[in-house]
């Protein structure tokens, strides 16, 4: 499933006339500090949906004394309605294991993990293959390219949990653990697997970085909005004429999305998956960034014939299933989440229990331990404040 | 072999930031910070909720609790820090920079009172049918926060069936709140992993192996668990209204036995400080309940030093006279029930290095129903032998199969320092304020027995019988306290050289008797794991206890428990101790009487193997 629409980051032909083998040498002749400087310069934040300055992470880590330290790529694409992950695995894989080469260099770390979402297993033997290839070309290994730097990836599969994409629970599962997340501080940077200073980035934040360094930080900067450079790619679906994974410049409309996906009858759109905000009609003239609707990828288009209640019951039941459980906020709070929701449907309701309810969903913004059940209320929030007359009125 | 780490089986992350000692001095060793206004400096690393305990500021928990590594799950204690987007946990925080905190802001509360009510809404139970009432951390904390009403709803139903199976331990998962502090001492202070969380989001649950019950699981009954929930989610198997009829029956002659470490805690049940020692009280409640004789468990506590003292003469003797290399040292100490289950399933293949002597409340059982009812011309049939105990495995241990030598069951109920208070305030007493009274004829000197109840006191009490039995004189410390014994550190080493021994001893002359002292099975696995790698062979004799700080950190014990009670416990017995005339188990009447009159072939002899030792089984880890 290639990108629908003209990339300027993820784009084959250009690529193949630059030669993406070359990015590498490139980053392997700079110095790690230099390299470090140039993705910080990027501006380019986390692709994950935190957006957290992906070369200030770089140099925490990098500065963390420790005598091993790893890079952890994040595939653990969970997120509802996110799969452009599994593009850039599937098409751009080659960017994004440079990418945590360039990483592990930077950082001086000698060993990579790719955490792969379990359903994603169908291109484990792809990428093995790839990662083949890439030891006989001495792009992996010892000694990468004449560089004197080692480095190896390894590809470890989760098993279906959506907490493991958070990257604390991620590293416990890479350690062998229940899939909890941990307490922070301290931050993977400094302790994370097996103790050690770890970085853990997003697939596409990882596949990015060798264009950054390509094409340099400054031409990066020249695309998206003040506090969000670049592109993103968003996977779309719902009610549009053409789902599928676009790249879009930081800065886009919601209603300019909708016209490159031919979306009609739009009442609402869910940005950021289960986990993000669903923004109204109204607000359509919202921007896609780090600044006002953060993503990590996922948009879900309700045209008007849907029934925003039964949205929202679908993305509870999500979140009473998937919480890991160890903490009160999330494990409890989004049970009474959805049972609010199941009282108004079966019209046993009142208002001022909602609104109980909304409060108990800011406690568990504030309070849950990690941004599962931080960002679990989310939808809950806003579709009950945004939608509160056609939830009500209908029952 | 590292003697004092603390256990390594928790997630790196979970563990509390330690600074070393060299930076604690360094420039930038302390740090300046605010709370609610207030600046003042705390060393580095040291957690947001320990710098507020410091400024005595209050801050609720739940999860937390000082003997276990963090978890940072229950959120009750968030807090709320300048710059931060979220309310981290206070136990969780280590301070490392200028941070501005504020204890009770209105997020703070808002979101303390929504955890609170969240928990109760999934706590199933009402207070007044609840054996944790008026000690249960959830109860203060919803008194504490103003809780009027069940703002979210409140389980009316039962959803798990509680899981009586094992003698010790009950397991009541509709009071769980998932603090995980057992999962916690289960794992990582004890070692021994029987509880887990399993599944997650709302099917999240404490289980066993496949869920099992807890009986046929690698439990060993320890008990560690029930002193640290927080709610009444665990709890000891509680024998009280079989005793109750036991006594209130005109037939039947009801001893009791008393250990040691439940007269040095069992003032807490009664709101007195912890180091209160009730030992002449107990007699008097005891008494005034109801049971016919009140024993002194310290008598064969001193006889177990005979026994196993002797033994471990006989099996140096073996080998290094007979230079019999059948012969199994270190010899280990098998007084702490909890300790032969661990060693039964984990280090199945090492159980002849356990030495053969019943722990000293099988001892009493099988000699209550024998010597005993000789003397006093009772038929054993009717008499019904209570054990009080520190301990939940003696529950277990009082069960076991081959514990019924004396031709009935030995022991018939093992019951905790806990429920032993709760008969008390049954029978309208008030324990502090009960005039002191003495133990029962024939077994009423006590001697170092007592001091079996903290970690080392079994060692220490063997080592002043057998360097006497061997030199003629008394051990070289003053006032016969051997200090090298005592203290808490997880696992202790030393040694006394015997010299210018008795003839009959001579092949012991010039030695030096190594001894080793563990306590807490996560200790204990540390001494196992030296001792298959061969790293013991100089040792002879090695102390274990179940329990970290010995008995008198026993799971029957008052909760809460703590490492300042514990050693506020302890020092009440090494107290009480120092006070007694005899000191050397050896030289207590009693003691030679049962030898003259009784056991007559002496010290491991014809009977007392059949009466005072035992066998084990070989358990492993196969859970069917």
């Amino acid at each position: 499933m290639p990108i629908k629409n003209k990339s300027v980051i993820f784009d084959r032909e250009n690529l193949n006339k630059e030669n993406p083998k070359e990015f590498l040498y490139k980053a392997l002749k700079m110095s790690p500090s230099d390299l470090i400087l140039e993705v910080r310069e990027s501006g380019l934040k986390g692709r994950g949906g935190a957006g957290f300055p992906t070369g200030t992470k770089w140099m925490l880590a990098s500065a963390a004394v420790s005598d091993k330290k790893f890079v952890v790529c994040n595939a653990d694409e969970g997120e509802p309605g996110t799969f452009k992950d599994r593009v850039l695995l599937d098409e751009f894989s080659d960017l994004v294991f440079y990418g945590m080469i360039m990483c592990g260099y930077a950082i001086r770390a000698n060993k990579g993990f790719v955490y792969l979402r379990g359903e994603y297993r169908y291109l484990l033997d792809k990428l093995l293959k790839y990662l083949d290839k890439m030891h006989e070309e001495n792009l992996l290994g010892k000694n990468i390219l004449n560089s004197g730097f080692d480095f190896d990836i390894e590809i470890r599969l989760g098993s279906g949990a959506y907490v493991c994409g958070e990257e604390s629970a991620l590293i416990e599962s890479l350690e062998g653990h229940r899939g909890e997340s941990r307490n922070r501080p301290p931050f993977p940077v400094n302790t994370g697997y097996m103790g050690h200073p770890t970085v853990v980035n997003n697939v596409e934040t990882f596949a990015t970085v060798p264009i950054i360094i390509s094409r340099g930080a400054e031409w990066f900067t020249t695309v998206g909005t003040l506090n969000s450079k670049g592109t993103k790619l968003i996977s779309v679906s719902g009610d549009c004429k053409e789902p599928g994974v676009y790249e879009v410049p930081f800065g886009i409309s919601i209603n300019d999305i909708l016209k490159l996906v031919k979306a009609e009858n739009t009442k609402a759109v869910q940005v950021g998956g289960a986990s993000g905000h669903c923004v109204p009609k109204e607000q359509f003239d919202r921007a896609l960034s780090f600044e006002d609707l953060s993503t990590g990828g996922s948009i879900m288009i309700f045209n008007e014939s849907r029934d925003m209640l039964h949205i929202l019951k679908n993305f509870m039941e999500f979140f009473v299933e998937e919480s890991c459980g160890q903490c009160t906020p999330c494990r409890i709070g989004n049970i009474k989440l959805l049972e609010g929701v199941e009282k108004v449907e079966a019209g046993d309701c009142a208002l001022s229990y909602i609104k109980e309810l909304i409060e108990l969903g800011k406690s568990m913004q504030l309070a849950s331990k990690c941004g599962l059940g931080q960002s679990s209320p989310n939808p809950f929030i806003s579709i009950m404040t945004n939608f509160e007359n056609e939830i009500f009125s209908q029952r | 072999m590292e003697n004092n780490k603390e256990t390594n089986r928790a997630p790196i992350s979970q563990k509390p930031l330690v600074i070393e000692k060299g930076d604690k001095d360094a420039i930038g060793g302390l740090v300046e910070i605010e709370i609610n206004g207030k600046p003042f400096k705390v060393p580095l690393g040291t957690t947001i909720l320990d710098a507020c305990r410091q400024q005595n500021i209050h801050i609720p928990t739940l999860c937390h609790h000082e003997d276990l590594c963090i978890a940072g799950v229950c959120r009750i204690c968030v807090v709320e820090v300048e710059g931060m987007r979220v309310l981290p946990t206070s136990c969780s925080f280590p301070i490392t920079n200028r941070l501005k905190i504020k204890t009770s802001s209105e997020n703070v509360r808002k979101a303390r009172r929504h955890i609170l009510d969240l928990l109760l809404s999934e706590h199933y139970g009402e207070c007044y049918s609840c054996h944790r009432n008026n000690n249960c951390e959830l109860q203060k904390l919803a008194k504490e926060y103003g809780v009027d009403s069940y703002r979210f709803g409140h389980v009316t139903q039962r959803r798990h069936e509680i899981d009586r199976s094992s003698y010790s331990v009950i397991r009541d998962m509709d009071k769980c709140i998932l603090c995980k502090r057992c999962v916690r001492t289960c794992i990582d202070l004890q070692e021994v992993g029987v509880l887990e969380a399993t599944h997650r989001g709302d099917a999240t649950t404490i289980s066993t192996f496949m869920d099992k019950p807890l009986a046929d699981v690698v439990c060993i009954n320890c008990g560690q668990c029930i002193n640290r929930c927080p709610t009444a989610a665990l709890k000891a198997n509680d024998p009280s209204d079989d005793i109750w009829r036991a006594i209130d029956d005109p037939k039947k002659h009801v001893v009791i036995q008393t250990a040691p470490s439940p007269r040095a805690a069992i003032g807490e049940e009664f709101g007195l400080p912890a180091g209160t020692s009730m030992t002449k009280q107990l007699n008097t409640a005891l008494k005034m309940i109801g049971f016919d004789k009140v024993f002194d468990t310290n008598f064969t506590a001193d006889l177990t030093i005979m026994e196993e003292g002797t033994e471990l003469l006989l099996r140096l003797k073996k080998a290094l006279v007979e230079k019999d290399d059948s012969v199994k040292l270190p010899q280990f100490t098998s007084c702490s029930p909890g300790w032969i289950k661990y060693i039964e399933h984990f280090y199945p293949d090492y159980l002849d290095y356990l030495s053969s002597c019943k722990s000293p409340q099988q001892m009493f059982g099988a000699v209550i129903k024998t010597y005993y009812a000789q003397l006093n011309n009772i038929n054993p049939e009717d008499i019904v032998t209570v054990a009080l105990m520190p301990c939940s495995a003696k529950k277990f241990e009082c069960n076991r199969p081959e514990m019924n030598d004396s031709g009935y069951k030995d022991v018939d109920y093992g019951l905790t320092t806990r429920e032993m208070a709760q008969m008390i305030k049954e029978a309208g007493l008030y324990l502090p304020g009960l005039p002191e009274s003495e133990f029962d004829n024939p077994f009423d000197e006590s001697s170092s027995g007592l001091i079996f109840g903290a970690t080392g006191g079994v060692m220490e009490s063997a080592l002043r019988t057998a360097y006497e039995l061997v030199t003629g004189r008394q051990v070289p410390f003053s006032n016969l306290e051997i200090l090298p014994c005592r203290g808490f550190s997880g696992v202790r080493q030393a040694s006394v050289k015997l010299e210018n021994v008795k003839p009959e001893w001579s092949f012991l002359e010039g030695v030096d008797l190594n001894f080793m002292i563990a306590h807490g099975t996560a200790n204990a696995k540390k001494v196992m794991e030296a001792l298959k790698r061969g790293e013991l062979s100089n040792i002879h004799f090695v102390e274990i206890m179940a329990c970290p700080g010995g008995c008198i950190g026993g799971g029957g014990q008052p909760i809460p428990t703590s490492k300042e009670i514990r050693a506020k416990r302890a020092e009440a017995i090494y107290k009480e101790a120092a006070g007694l005339t005899i000191k050397k188990s050896f030289e207590n009447p009693a003691i030679a009487k049962i030898y003259a009159e009784f056991l007559t072939d002496g010290p491991c002899g014809h009977l007392s193997h059949k009466l005072l030792h035992t066998h084990y089984a070989k358990r492993g880890k196969y859970i069917p």
